[in-house]
This record gives structure tokens, sequence and C-alpha cells, in this order.
């Protein structure tokens, strides 16, 4: 087989300074001229520099995202695929992945967060799962930034646009509003679908001869080198002109897509089948060839366009939405294109699988490229950067504490403080009922939905903590997890899988790459303690601007099974004379709190140590409280520690309650206690016919679990002698704080 | 009695309505497609919610000349029974099968929430079950959802009893707050002349089964069922 390949007329000359131009290092480019044995074509070039980019090599993180622990017992599909499976039981597998749109986000952000959305959903049912939910993580600058309001309202626009429009729910989500943030936000999207075990579909390539289908939206010149240029460098002020590598969404024919997909998948005509996400017709191609260890050839003068004259650079770099490539069994590609016209979809036969292990592509009848599908797959660079710790300790020096505030007033304050108020105004904007499963809207502390005819429920939670991050990037790693499992348990559920979203700086700069490293091993450590695998992920480097990185954020999707929905618990109190009891596993401390963030740095600032087995314990001790049916509600205490928790508890929807909480010797005293968060606690209610049984059985896990108040009818809640408020204006402070700096004019 | 709920590209809500009618209530239901003109017998036909064509020009404004709409045209004016939900409402305005029609939200943004309903005409196909002045739960999710029709036609529909649903507070009074869209006279449904096309924004489909928030969206279904009857 000849290796050659020609260039189109007009075509920029190929050298060193061009490689540089879309990315690759001169080294990088030797590397390209090495394996071809020639000069690459211009088209070939840019295929190189999408496929070799960060974002699709994973070339810094590759090495280092081995040390996850990724198998066990219940995991059907592990990292490599679209996204990962489990087994929940009743014949159901559950499929997810979290995934990045931090920088298309922060240059256009209604059409990258779209897109974002459309992206993961499209890794779900291309695994011939049908999506049911949807979580958003999302990070913003300070509020007073005068970008913020532009970015938060066009990333929930786009979210709900998107999401609204295609028909799945968001479910739940988080956001963060952090000065960190102001030119680098993030924008991290989870999707979660159901299959039938059994009917998992894949990736990889089978069968010499088998023919190639492009199906789904036809090919325009929109997302050009998102992948390379956009996803994989670092911003500057030039960054906003790299809006036209941003995507445009079009929901209504994903919905077609989703449909068409799953109705094609039964026919059993459909040997392998990808979504074109990041470098599109270019990385769908050539991953799926490479799975099966095959060859690939496209004959690009079939592509369906959107408009004329792309040349085939532009085709194969097209990052044009809602477009999946298929391999089909030889002979039943009419039976795979009925369905697709049914829904008036484009389907179109575009090459075929090859015995050489070539990805060829043909343009005008002449082969414009022809490279070894294992050097853009396989055989892409895999660095082991240098890593170090930063010469001087970023963690922020413990300085005396300023004048504290009344803790009436800290509460009041941490109330309307926007990252711990009330995200109605941000949810409010999402359809999360569609598909009739939801049956813990957002705002509690998972989300529940019920899985139709099964008793089973899952329960989803997105969390981040980067402020504890910055402190000890292992440690804030460790805290996320746990913090995510606590989440789910505190709804009943037990912790069965992880996705990660890995957001850093740049990874060639030894102290990022050292933030990543210890916090892939923080997610490891949690993760082989609490025995959860982490099934898939996404790493998002290059998160800086003007060479200043966002704190190290690794953000922790959680997915947990109820085997009994209807034992699922909420985070509000519900009955007036139950008692309320407090279990941790450590002493709270303001080191990485909104209290510290708010009111100035006040003691130390270092993490405390997390002990996993107690988080174990906390996590079986939870799920077995709600499966017994002993607790009427569970609290996870985070952003604005117990006092918060209480308060939130009291917001009932139906009628806002009261607590009396009282402890003796007087610790309620202290802002520690009070507002201090990281030491792993709950807030259970119980009826008193439960309460001892409640304390023998944390008992037996060996936490410390004390009875602390009383839940109350009268709306007021009262802490030992330093707070006594009345919950339904704070509960008003808590809903009002979003809406009055969101909507004025 | 048996039920078909139409699937426009793009109607997301065609399932759950499928699901309420079939798993839940026991009712024979068919899923019709919108390239198709048969009706296959059905006694009474859902337009169901969703983003019918993307509704990226109007909403519903595509799906009215879908093919199976000019059945459903046809059923209507022989006295069928017609349920319009989200986008089958304003789809049934766009189609002029009902008056007025649904403008984007006073707030210019999506919203999906629960809210308080209360029932001021029970004495149609769609509400016998209900009692006049009865109030129900149930939840909108919709960008669209502002009723809007000329002040006369107003003021006719509210004599002719046509205003069968509106927004109302947990007491069931009228108020600016306890209008989510700002519908003219907080209108949340409304019917035809004839009382047998019946269009709203909130979705009783969602409302079926206690666990997923509230029930209370059987009563409409009901109420149906016991007028075939």
């Amino acid at each position: 087989m000849s290796n050659a390949a020609v260039s189109i007329a007009c075509e920029p000359k190929v050298d060193v300074e061009q490689a540089r131009a879309h990315g690759l290092s001169a080294e990088e480019y030797r590397r390209i001229e090495q394996l071809l044995g020639r000069t690459p074509t211009f088209t070939e070039l840019g295929v190189f520099s999408v496929m070799w980019s960060e974002h699709c090599s994973y070339k810094s993180s590759r090495r280092h995202l081995r040390m996850l622990p990724s198998r066990d017992e219940s995991v059907v599909q592990g990292p490599g695929e679209n996204a990962g499976a489990i087994d929940i039981g009743d014949g159901w597998l559950a499929v997810f992945k979290i995934e990045s749109h931090n920088h298309p986000s922060f240059v256009e952000p209604y059409q990258g967060a779209a897109t974002g959305v459309g992206g993961i959903i499209r890794d779900i049912f291309t695994m011939g799962a049908r999506p049911i939910a949807s979580l958003d993580s999302l990070k913003f600058g300070s509020f007073d930034h005068p970008r913020t309001r532009y970015l938060i309202g066009g990333v929930v626009g786009g979210i709900g646009g998107y999401g609204n429009c295609v028909g799945v729910p968001t479910v739940g989500g988080e956001v963060m509003f952090d000065a960190a943030y102001n030119e680098n936000i993030l924008v991290n999207a989870f999707c979660l679908g159901l299959a039938r075990k059994g009917e998992l579909f894949s990736a990889k390539a089978r069968g010499v001869g088998n023919p190639v289908l492009y199906v789904g939206s036809a090919t325009g010149r929109d997302g050009i080198h998102g992948a390379s240029l956009l996803a994989s460098a670092e911003f500057d002020a030039s960054s906003e002109h790299k809006r036209p590598t941003v995507q445009v969404g079009d929901p209504f024919t994903e919905k077609l897509l989703i449909e068409a997909c799953l109705e094609a998948m039964k026919t059993g005509a459909i040997v392998a089948i990808q979504d074109m996400g990041a470098a599109g017709l270019t990385s769908s191609s050539s991953e799926m060839a490479g799975r099966g260890g095959l060859g690939i050839e496209l004959d690009l003068d079939r592509v369906p366009l959107r408009e004329t004259g792309l040349s085939p650079y532009e085709m194969l770099l097209s990052e044009s939405q809602e477009r999946m490539l298929i391999v089909a069994e030889r002979g039943r590609e009419q039976e795979l294109q009925r369905v697709f016209e049914k829904w008036d979809l484009h389907a179109v036969v575009i090459g075929r699988i090859t015995a050489d292990g070539r990805w060829r592509t043909l343009f005008g009848g002449q082969v414009v490229a022809d490279i070894p599908v294992a050097a853009l797959t396989d055989e892409a660079p895999v660095y082991d950067r240098p890593a170090a710790p930063p010469p001087v300790p970023s963690k922020p020096h413990a300085t005396a504490p300023r004048a504290e505030p009344a803790p009436a007033d800290a509460l009041r304050r941490l109330l309307e403080s926007p990252n711990v108020a009330s995200k109605r105004w941000v949810y409010r904007q999402y359809d999360c009922l569609v598909q009739s499963n939801t049956v813990v809207e957002p705002g509690s502390d998972a989300a529940v939905l019920r899985i139709k005819g099964s008793r089973r429920g899952l329960a989803l939670k997105v969390d981040s903590n980067p402020r504890a991050c910055v402190l000890d990037p292992y440690l804030g790693a460790v805290a996320t997890v746990c913090e995510a499992a606590r989440n789910v348990a505190c709804a009943g559920a037990r912790p069965i899988g992880i996705t990660d979203c890995l957001n850093y700086g740049n990874p060639e700069r030894p102290e990022i790459m050292w933030q990543f490293i210890r916090g892939v091993e923080g997610i490891r450590d949690a993760a082989l303690a609490l025995k959860i695998p982490v099934i898939s992920g996404n790493v998002s480097f290059y998160n800086e601007t003007e060479g200043h990185a966002i704190p190290p954020t690794p953000t922790i999707a959680m997915v947990g099974l109820l085997d009994d929905v209807s034992q699922r618990v909420t985070q509000f109190f519900k009955r007036p004379g139950d008692r309320i009891v407090l279990v941790r596993t450590a002493r709270p401390s303001l080191a990485a709190s909104e209290y510290a963030s708010l009111f100035g740095p006040l003691g130390e600032a270092e993490l405390a140590p997390i002990d996993l087995t107690l988080e174990k314990s906390l996590l079986e001790a939870l799920v077995a409280a709600a499966g017994r049916g002993l607790i009427s509600s569970a609290h996870d205490v985070s952003e604005g520690g117990l006092a918060v928790a209480l308060a939130e508890a009291c917001f009932n929807s139906q009628s806002v309650l009261g607590a009396e909480v009282d402890q003796e010797g007087g610790e309620l005293g202290s802002a520690e206690i009070l507002f201090g968060e990281g030491a792993s606690s709950v807030v259970l209610s119980v009826g008193g016919e439960n309460i001892d049984r409640v304390h023998v059985l944390f008992a037996g896990y060996r936490l410390e679990c004390r009875t602390i108040g009383t839940v109350t009818a009268r709306p007021r809640l009262r802490i030992g002698s330093v707070i006594d408020e009345d919950t339904i204006e704070l509960w008003r402070i808590y809903e009002q704080a979003l809406p009055k700096r969101l909507e004025r004019s | 009695m048996k039920w078909g709920v139409v699937s426009f590209p793009g109607s997301l809500d065609d399932r759950d309505a499928l699901h309420a009618l079939r798993d839940v209530l026991g009712q024979d239901a068919i899923a019709l497609w919108h390239k198709d003109e048969a009706l296959d017998g059905v006694e009474c036909v859902v337009l169901p919610g969703g983003f019918s064509y993307g509704d990226y020009l109007r909403t519903g404004a595509i799906a009215r000349f879908a093919p199976i709409m000019k059945s459903v045209a046809r059923f209507a004016a022989d006295g069928g029974l017609v349920i319009g939900i989200c986008n089958g409402f304003q789809i049934l305005c766009e189609a002029h099968l009902l008056p007025g029609a649904l403008t984007r939200n006073r707030s210019l943004s999506f919203i999906c929430e629960w809210v308080t309903i209360r029932v001021d005409n029970s004495h149609t196909a769609f509400t016998r079950a209900a009692r006049d002045g009865e109030l129900l739960r149930l939840p909108i999710k919709h960008g669209e959802g502002l009723y809007v029709a000329p002040d006369e036609e107003l003021i006719a529909m509210e004599e002719r009893g046509q205003v069968i649903l509106r927004y109302v507070d947990e007491r069931g009074r009228q108020s600016e707050d306890a209008n989510p869209n700002g519908s003219m006279h907080a209108i949340a449904g409304v019917a035809n002349e004839r009382f047998n096309v019946f269009g709203l924004m909130p979705h009783p489909e969602h409302a079926v089964e206690p666990m997923l928030g509230g029930d209370d969206g059987l009563t409409l279904f009901r109420s149906v069922i016991a007028s075939a009857a």
C-alpha cells in the first residue's frame, strides 16, 4: 500500500512553524515526520494537531489516571469507552460520565454550555443507554466581577435551552462563585442513562469491509480547532477571538438522534457507534478503528455539508454538533437508513473498515490523508511531565482573627452569600420532571430518581471543594469524594460509582502537574477506602488566563443506589417533635470555609486529616438508618457549617419549621462549631420512638452521635444562647439572595 | 377508553402521557405518529408537551401543519375530545382550534415549578370529576406560557365559561405573585366554545403519582374517562 497523500491546491506550506501554530511542539512535529516517513500534508497536520492535543490524547494525564481504581464486580464498562457502566440489578445498567466545557462556555456562554450538555448526552446514548438525568457543576467568578452576571445568564440559559428541549431532565448540580474563576469559569456536565444488561454498545470497529455511516446533522465550519486551540491552550487577552471555535447546538436534532439511534440499535445492524465530539469526524473514525486494531477509509465527497466549498481540513476538524459515526453490518445499511429516514435525519455511507490499519481519507478521488491509525491513537505522545510542589506554600497564612461578627449576623450573612443561598433561580430554569422519574427534585442534598418497573432508585450528586484543594490538593480531593458519597448516603443510597472531571491549570508547569497528581492520588485513596470504582471521567487542563491558574478543582459526580426507592430521605425536617441528632467524624474547622471567605481567614489554615475508615462507617450507618426507616431527614453539613445546615433543614417547602438546639458544655458558642466545615458532619432528625435505635446503630459504627435538639412547629431557630431567629425570615433571605443580585437592573 | 397521544418530532412528554394513561390509569392508549393521518378510532387525542420541530420559529407554528393535524381538526369538528398540554396547547392555538395565543413568560425565562391551579368550570368533559373552585397542585415547565387574547374575546370567553383553569395562590386567590408567567386573567387552561377541545399549560401527566410530587392530575384524566363512559 502506498504511503502518500496529496496536498490540496492553495494549502499553506507545512513546516515546524505551521506545526507550532497548530499547538504542536517541534519535537512532536519531528515524530510526525518519522511516523509518516515524509512531510505531512496540511490536512494531515490538522488531523495530528487535534488527535495529539491534550484534550483528545490525555498526553499529560494518561499515566496518572491509571492509578484510579476502576474495576469491581459491578463494573461492566470502565474507562476507555464513551462512558462507564455499572450493573445496578434488575437487568439494568447505569451508564454515566462527566465532561468539561470550560473554555467554550467562557468565550460563548450560551452555546458553550448548551453544547457541553449535548456532548455528554451523546456519550451516553452512544452506549445504548437512554439518557435519564443530567447534573451540572458550575464555577463562576466573583459576583462583583463585571462579566459574572452575563456568564451565569448565558450558561444557565444554555443548559436549560438545550436540556429542556432534548427531554433529559436536569435534576441537580452545584454553583459556586469565587474570584479565582473570574477569567476562567468551569462548566462540568454530567449525564446518566439506563441500558438493559447485555445491550451495551461499543465504539470498537469490527469486520473488514463493513460500511461506515455518517448520521445526524450536516457538517459546517463551526468548532474547527475546538479541541486543540480552545480546549488545550491557556487563555489570554485574544481569547475573545476564539469565539468561532465554539460549536453551535441544535437540541431538536439531538432529540431526533437519540430516538433514531436507540431505535437503530434494536435492529442489530450496528457493529460500533461513536459520537463526533471533539475533533469530530477525525477522532470518531480513528478511535473506532484503533480500538478494533483495524483501518478505515473515508470518502469526504460523500459527507453531508451545510455549505459548499469546505476543504478536507475543515471537514475533518469541524466540530459541528449532533453527528454520529456508525460501523454497520455489511449489507444491512438500508435497514439503518430506513430508521434514520423515519426521523428525517441524514444517514450516508461515507466509508468502510479496512484491514491495513491505516486511516485514509479521499477527497475529489485523491488520497488527502494516509496515516497509520495507531499514530493517531495508541502512539500519540504520552508525557511524564515534571511535578513539584510550589516553592512557597500556596496556602494563605493564618492571620489574626478580624473582629468576629455576632453569630446571628454571621448566619444571616452566610444564608445571603451566593455560595450558600438557594439556587432556585438557577434550577427553576431547568425541566427536572420530564420522563417521570424524579422523586427528589433539586434543592435537597442529592437528587433521587426512581427506575420504572423496579423498586430501585438512583441518587445523584456532584461536588467539588476548590478552597480545600488550594490548601491541600490531596486532602481536598479526598474530602470532595467523601462529601459526594456522604450526600448520596444522606438520601439513603449506597455510593456505587464515581465519574470525575479534573479541572487544573497548565500541566507544563511543575506545580500544576503536582497539584494534579496529588488530586488523582486523593481520589484514588478515597475511592479505594470507600470501595467505590471510578468508571469514567475527563481531564481539563490549561484552565488559566495570563499565567494565573484556577484553584485545583477535581469535580466528583457520585451515583448511589437505593434498593428500595421508598426509603429515600431528604434534607428537610418533617415533623415537629422529632429529635435532632448530629453525627460527625472530626471537629469542624474554619479552614477553607465559607465563613472564613466572608469574614477573613481566622485561626488555622490547615485542613484536618480525614479518617477514611470512619468515613466509610458513616456512609454505611446512614444507608442502614435509612433502610430501616429510622430517620426522618438527613442533611450533610457543608458550606456555612452546622448553623446553616440547621437552618436549611428547617426550610421544608410544605411549611417552614423551627428548631431548638442546645448542647451541654457551652460548645455552641464558638465560630468553629457553628460555622466550621470539613468534619464530615450530618444533621439527622429522628422520631422519638427511634432515637435509641439510632444511637445504638451509630455507636455500633463507632461514630460520634449526639442528640442536640428538637424540631419545632414554631418557625424559630434557637441555637444555645447565641442564635434565636425567625426561620421564615431566614428562608426569605436564603431564597431571595440570588434573584435580588441577578435581577437588579 | 381508547386514547391517542401524538408524537411530533421534538415531542418530549409523549412518553410521560402514555405512562400516565397506561401504567397509572390502566387505559388503552396508543402512540400516534405525526406523519400519519389515521387516528385509529381513539376517543380522545392528546397533544403532548415538548418542543415540536424545535420550536425555533414560534411554538407550535410548524406542528399545526403536520399531516396528523388535519385529522385532529376533523376529529374536533366532529365533536371528538382533544387535550393539548403545554406545547400541545400552543399547537391548538396555532391551529385555531382554541382561541388566543401563548407568548414568552413575563420573566423571559423558562420556569419549572409546582403551582396551584383553580378549576373555574367543572361542567366540562375535562373537569367534571372536580368541583368548581377546587384547587389542584400541578407542575408547569415552559418558556412561553403567557396566555393572551383580545379583551373582547376574553370577556366573551369568561361569560361562556371557557376559562377552565386559573393560576391562584395556596388559598385559591388570584394575585400577581401567584401568576407565574403573567397570563391575562391568570389563565392556565381554556376550552373552545363547544367544550370538546381543551388546552392547558400545567402538566397533569406529571402529577399522577404521589411519589413524583402529587397526583392531582388524575382528576382531569378521570373526568375524561367519566365523560366517555
